[in-house]
C-alpha cells in the first residue's frame, strides 16, 4: 500500500469531521471552560452553603465604587478582544496585536485594582482564619473565590501577551487568537457571578 | 464591499450585547440597594447573571453560530451544576435545625 493509499484510507476514516464542526483546538478549549466551570461553580456553591450556614456573616463592603469600576473594566476588556478577533480575521495583524495587547492591558489593571482592594482589607485586619466583623470563614470564603479569580485572569493576561506577540510574529493564527479570546470571555463570565454573590451581597447598608 | 461590510456588522452586533450587558451589570448594583430581603436579591441577581453569562455565551463566544456545540455545553453544565445541589439544603439545617433535620 502506497503512502497516498495510506492517506487516502486515513482521509476516509476522517470524514465524519470533528465534533460538532469545531477544530481539536478549540474543541480542547471548550473542554477546560465546562470543567473549569465544574471548579467555579463548586467554590461558589460552597461559598453559598457556608454563608447561608453562618449567622454573624461579615458585610464588609460599604462602597461599589472598586466592584464596579473592576467589572466595567472586564467587560470592556472582552469587546477589545472582539475588536482584536474581528481584525484578525480580516488579516489586520497590526490592529488584532493592538487590540489584544489593550485586552491584555485591561486585565492587568483589574488585578492591580483587585489586589489594591485585597491590600485595604487586609489592613482593616482581614486575614484567612479572622476579621473585626464576624465569622472568620469569610476570609477564607472570599480570598478563595476571588483569589481563584485572580489567579484566572493573570493566567488570562500572561496567556494573552504570548499568544499576542505569537501571532504578529507569524507563528500563530487568528484561530489561535480566538480559542485565547474564549478563555478571557469566560473568566469575565465568571466575574458575572463572583460580584452579585460575594460582593453586592454582603453590601453594608 | 460585502467582504469590508460583514466584519462590521459582527461588531457592531457585540456593541450592543456589550452594552446590554453593562446595563444588566448596572442592574445588579440597583438591586443590591433595593429593600428587599438576601432570598430575593439572590434570586434577583442570579437571574440577571445568568441572562449576562448566556449574552456572553451566545455572542462573545459565539454559541450561537453552532447548536450543537451550544447544546453540549449546556446539558453538561446544567448537569454538573444540578449534582452540586445534593448537599445545599444541609446548609438550612445547620443555621435553622428545622426542616431538613428530621
Amino acid at each position: 500500500m502506497s503512502h497516498a493509499d495510506t492517506m487516502g484510507s486515513h482521509s476516509a476514516g476522517m470524514t465524519a469531521g470533528p465534533a460538532f464542526s469545531v477544530p481539536a483546538k478549540k474543541m480542547a478549549m471548550w473542554l477546560f471552560i465546562i470543567a473549569d466551570t465544574a471548579t467555579f461553580a463548586a467554590c461558589l456553591v460552597a461559598y453559598g452553603f457556608i454563608r447561608n450556614a453562618t449567622p454573624n456573616w461579615p458585610r464588609p463592603f460599604h462602597s461599589i465604587t472598586n466592584v464596579a469600576l473592576m467589572t466595567f473594566i472586564l467587560i470592556t476588556s472582552s469587546l477589545t478582544m472582539l475588536l482584536g478577533i474581528e481584525a484578525a480575521k480580516s488579516g489586520d495583524k497590526a490592529r488584532a496585536f493592538r487590540w489584544t495587547m489593550i485586552t491584555a492591558a485591561g486585565g492587568a489593571l483589574f488585578a492591580l485594582l483587585h489586589i489594591r482592594e485585597w491590600l485595604a482589607l487586609i489592613d482593616e485586619g482581614m486575614t484567612l482564619f479572622k476579621n473585626p466583623w464576624g465569622t472568620g470563614l469569610f476570609g477564607a470564603t472570599f480570598f478563595g473565590v476571588t483569589g481563584l479569580h485572580l489567579l484566572h485572569v493573570t493566567g488570562g493576561v500572561i496567556a494573552l501577551i504570548a499568544v499576542g506577540i505569537r501571532y504578529q510574529r507569524g507563528r500563530y493564527s487568528a484561530d489561535d487568537l480566538e480559542i485565547t479570546g474564549l478563555y478571557w470571555h469566560f473568566v469575565d463570565l465568571v466575574w458575572m457571578f463572583v460580584v452579585p454573590l460575594v460582593y453586592l451581597m454582603n453590601l453594608g447598608h | 464591499m460585502t467582504t469590508a461590510a460583514k466584519p462590521q456588522s459582527g461588531v457592531g452586533k457585540y456593541v450592543v450585547v456589550y452594552f446590554c450587558i453593562l446595563a444588566i451589570a448596572g442592574l445588579q448594583f440597583v438591586v443590591a440597594y433595593s429593600n428587599i430581603n438576601s432570598s430575593q436579591m439572590l434570586a434577583r441577581m442570579l437571574f440577571l447573571a445568568i441572562i449576562e453569562a448566556a449574552l456572553a455565551l451566545l455572542f462573545f463566544m459565539h454559541l450561537s453560530d453552532n447548536r450543537g456545540l451550544l447544546w453540549f455545553v449546556v446539558i453538561f453544565t446544567v448537569f454538573v451544576l444540578l449534582t452540586l445541589q445534593y448537599g445545599w439544603t444541609d446548609s438550612f439545617r445547620l443555621s435553622g435545625g428545622v426542616p431538613w433535620a428530621r
